[in-house]
This record gives structure tokens, sequence and C-alpha cells, in this order.
């Protein structure tokens, strides 16, 4: 069942069961990303984010692209002092502190802010066709929303160097092979299949699903060390969870847990 | 539009023609050009449903143009500009695509029918990897096609020893799958094409592509792909034409879609 929400200019959302989706909606522009889109994608997985019913969030293009870019127009008079003044990349810093698991599905192309806005997921699943990259090197310029950051992390430098020089459009089954897609669908099962893994990720326990995604980010971001004093908070602190008492005693009775995200 | 092909779609099928006959056909930079890009219009075309290549004159086609070699030339710059590109192509069309050999496959105009899903021959047509002759190496996907259709050792057999391999011959091998002789060829063509165009196209097209990944597989890897190709194909007003005609008993109508 889709739960239509109050669609916004850029993105459209609903939900389904417990999975939030935002779909990138410029079809005319191959859904390139501007300043508000982003603005507007960032307040909707925030608001699902806060949202009791919502577990899991869906970022997705239409059936023909993910997004091909960000709006060169709109950057290409712009200045550095106003760049800086603007701050517009902090609506991306927001977007990497949702804490509930986002999940892309990509069609078409995800290309520069479109692959950066892949990259911002927890987990990517693609159409076998698709293709990601970053071009802006071609245009005397950079990723700027993290790209060159979370690509590294992801595939290594030697890799990432590659890829962000040349600016080559890479197929997806080469961004799988190296572990930046978590899998790969026939174009006309994406949506479905990726709803699917959204669906039974959505009936996991949800803190257990929250504090792992927070303690997995720690390890790309942390010492060994200190990520493990973190997972060690967080591991006790579902035992001050009801879903901890429910999922151990169904172990013991050997039925299926009933999770209340409590 | 194009000036070394003609490009016709009669019946739901595009007759993609080679039309150099004075130079038997041989590849130049812009008959690889107009392949690509008819290939891509037969793609993007609705109306149809099988794309069908052939020469006009004697030959099928006689591979590059020797013409236009020289020391200078990079081999490989060539082959990534001009040569790839159509033979990726053909492999990406999700509908079927049919070599109507007419004559002489040589060189890379062996590797355009090794390209191809189907090959056909008319009796007196023939196929040499002339590649060995000028001390080069098969190309244009010559190699990763040939060992599939005919097995390594052949293909090893075909490529080093560079002789020609005449209709009746690739029959046996498995290269082509029917041999027409001259009375019937133009008839027995079209009928081929026709009858593949008249198919259901998605479920042709899924075939083809999952048959491609199979060779990089594993068999979960398949069997996953193949649940996900028949959702797909599943959902297509062929196959549920397809289901009626069997409960009605009469021969279905595909639209191909």
């Amino acid at each position: 069942m889709k739960k239509q929400m109050q669609n916004k200019e850029f993105i459209k959302t609903w939900v389904e069961g417990k999975v939030g989706v935002i779909q990138l909606d410029r079809p005319k522009v191959l859904n390139a990303i501007n300043t508000s889109m982003v603005r507007e994608i960032v307040e909707t997985a925030e608001s699902f984010d806060r949202e009791d019913d919502v577990m899991v969030i869906v970022i997705r293009g239409d059936e023909r692209t993910f997004a091909a870019g960000a709006d060169i127009d709109e950057m290409a008079e712009v200045d550095a002092v106003t760049m800086e003044l603007r701050n517009q990349f902090t609506d991306w810093d927001r977007l990497a502190i949702v804490k509930k698991p986002m999940i892309a599905a990509v069609t078409g192309y995800a290309f520069g802010g479109g692959f950066e806005l892949v990259l911002c997921c927890d987990m990517v699943f693609a159409s076998e066709n698709a293709q990601v990259g970053f071009p802006e090197v071609k245009l005397g310029v950079m990723p700027g929303a993290g790209g060159t950051q979370r690509l590294t992390k992801l595939v290594g430098k030697t890799k990432a160097l590659e890829w962000l020089w040349f600016g080559d459009a890479k197929p997806a089954s080469e961004a799988y092979d190296l572990g930046v897609i978590n899998r790969l669908f026939a174009p006309e099962v994406l949506f479905e299949e990726t709803m699917k893994v959204a669906h039974r990720l959505s009936e996991q326990a949800p803190i257990s699903v929250r504090l792992i995604k927070e303690s997995v980010n720690k390890a790309v971001d942390y010492s060994v060390y200190e990520g493990m004093q973190y997972e060690r908070k967080n591991f006790y602190m579902l035992f001050a969870t009801e879903d901890q008492k429910e999922g151990m005693a169904a172990f013991k009775e050997k039925r299926k847990p009933h999770f209340k995200g409590k | 539009m194009y000036e070394t092909i003609t490009y016709e779609v009669k019946n739901n099928v595009a007759w993609l023609t080679l039309n150099r006959p004075e130079k038997l056909n041989a590849f130049t930079e812009q008959l690889n050009k107009e392949i690509t890009d008819a290939a891509k219009q037969a793609e993007r075309d609705e109306n149809v449903r099988c794309v069908l290549i052939t020469g006009a004159g004697r030959a099928f086609c006689s591979g590059e143009d020797l013409a236009g070699v020289n020391e200078q030339m990079d081999h490989a710059e060539v082959l990534r500009k001009r040569y790839n590109p159509m033979v990726k192509k053909l492999a990406s069309i999700e509908k079927p695509v049919v070599a109507a050999v007419n004559g002489v496959a040589a060189g890379a105009g062996m590797s355009l029918a090794l390209a191809c899903d189907f090959r056909l021959a008319k009796e007196n047509a023939s196929f040499v990897e002339a590649f060995i002759h000028v001390g080069l190496v098969p190309d244009s996907g010559n190699l990763y096609y040939l060992p599939r259709i005919v097995g390594h050792a052949k293909a090893l057999e075909l490529a080093v020893l560079g002789e020609k391999i005449k209709a009746p011959q690739a029959k046996e091998l498995g290269l082509v799958t029917e041999v027409y002789t001259e009375e019937e060829w133009d008839e027995k063509v079209a009928a081929f094409a026709e009858r593949l165009a008249s198919m259901p196209t998605k479920a042709i097209g899924l075939i083809k592509r999952y048959l491609q990944k199979s060779w990089d597989s594993d068999l979960d890897e398949v069997l996953e792909m193949e649940a996900g190709a028949q959702k797909t194909a599943g959902l297509t007003a062929d196959h549920h034409e397809g289901i009626q005609a069997f409960l009605e008993k009469r021969r279905p109508v595909f639209q191909g879609k």
C-alpha cells in the first residue's frame, strides 16, 4: 500500500509499508541535482528519520536514470566566496547523519552529484546496465559533496584516483566488483527487488539496525581501538531494549520474535 | 543518409546491407560507423523486431580495407574507435541479429558475422580467419565468439591455420544455422528473419542478455538471473497471449511487447 505524501518541487515521496521512498523527479534534465533538490531530499530523509512508522529509506530516480549529475547552470557563474558563504554542502552533512538505513536504487546514470548521493547511502542496488562515475574533472573541477572521500574509503586510493582523474563512466559491474554496489538486478525488476530488500530490513529489530549503522560508520572514521569502544557501548545499550529481551526469549522458545523498536 | 550501407525496414525486419560491392564490402571508418548507427536506429525503432545484416554483391564482407592500412596506423586505436563500438552495439541490442552471409566473410568480416546472434550462409559462401595470413590476430570479438561457437580446439585451429571454411563445413561446425541455395536465398533469408520478427521479442532479448552473462557467472548467479528474467517475461503481453492462445487452442500472435 502506498501512502502518498505532500509532494515537493523536485522530488516525489511516499511510504510503502515501513519504507519511505524518495524519488528524484526532474526527468527533463535526467534528474540533475540542484541545491533545492538536495534540501528537499535532506528534509524528507530527516522527517522519515523522525517518523515511527518508517524504518528504511529508499532513494531512487525514475526507470530511465538515477541522476546524471549536478545542475551545471546553477554553478557555472558562482565564485568561491559566494560558495563559502552559501555553504550549500552542509545539507549533505545532514544527510550523512540520518540514523535509519538509506538504500539507493540506481537506474541508468549516477554521475557527479548523483553518484555522491548514491555514496551517501548505506546500501546500493543497481540495474545491470547502470553506469556511475565522477566526470567533474572534465569540467575543470572535482567532486565537492564527499565524492573523493567516500569513494576512496570504499575502493581504496589507486582505484579512486583512476576514476576521479579520468572521469570515465564506469559500468555497474565494475562498481559491483569493487564493492560499491551490493547487488545488480535486471533493470526491469530493480525497484521491485530493492523494495523487497528494504521491506526485509524494515522487519529487523530497529534499534539494532540503527546502532549497527552507527558502529559501522565509526569503523570507517575511527581507529580500530576507538571503534571497538564505541561498538561495545552500543552493544551494552541494546540490553536496555525490550527488543533484546523479546529476541532472546523468542530464540529460547523457538518462535519468531516480534520487535517493537523499543 | 547512409552512404556505405542501405537501411530499410520491411515486415518488422531492419535490413542493413553493406554496400561497397566493388570493394567486397571491405570496412572503412565510415562503414563501421554507419553499421553502428544503423544498429542503434534499429534498436530504438519499436517496429523493428529483428535486425538482418547482409552484403551487396558477391561478398558478405572482406574485412578491413587494406588500402587504408599503413605503417603509421595504431592498430589498437583503430579497433577501440571503429570496430569495438560496433561489436558492443550488436551484443547489446535486445533484438535478434542475423548475419545473412551471402558470400565471403573474411577477417573482420567474419568477426562481424560472429558478432551476430544467427548466421545463415549461401551455399557458395565461405568464412576465412584471414588475420594470420598478414601476421595479425583475429579481432573485433573474434577470439571471444569463435571458441564459444565452435569450441576451443576448433577455434584455435581455424584462427591459426586460417583455412577457408565453406558453407557446408560451417554448418557442421555449428557456425551457421542454415545453408540455402542461390535460388532459394532471398526468400529463405527473409522468411527466417520474419519468423524471428514475429516471435516474443522481449523474451528473445532476455535470452540473449542472460546467455551472454552466463559465461561469466556461476550457477547461483544464473539461477537468480533466470528468476529476474522470468519475472520480466511473465509481465509481457506476449506471455499472456501465449497462455491465452494455448488455452484457446490457436496460434499465438505476438506483438513484441
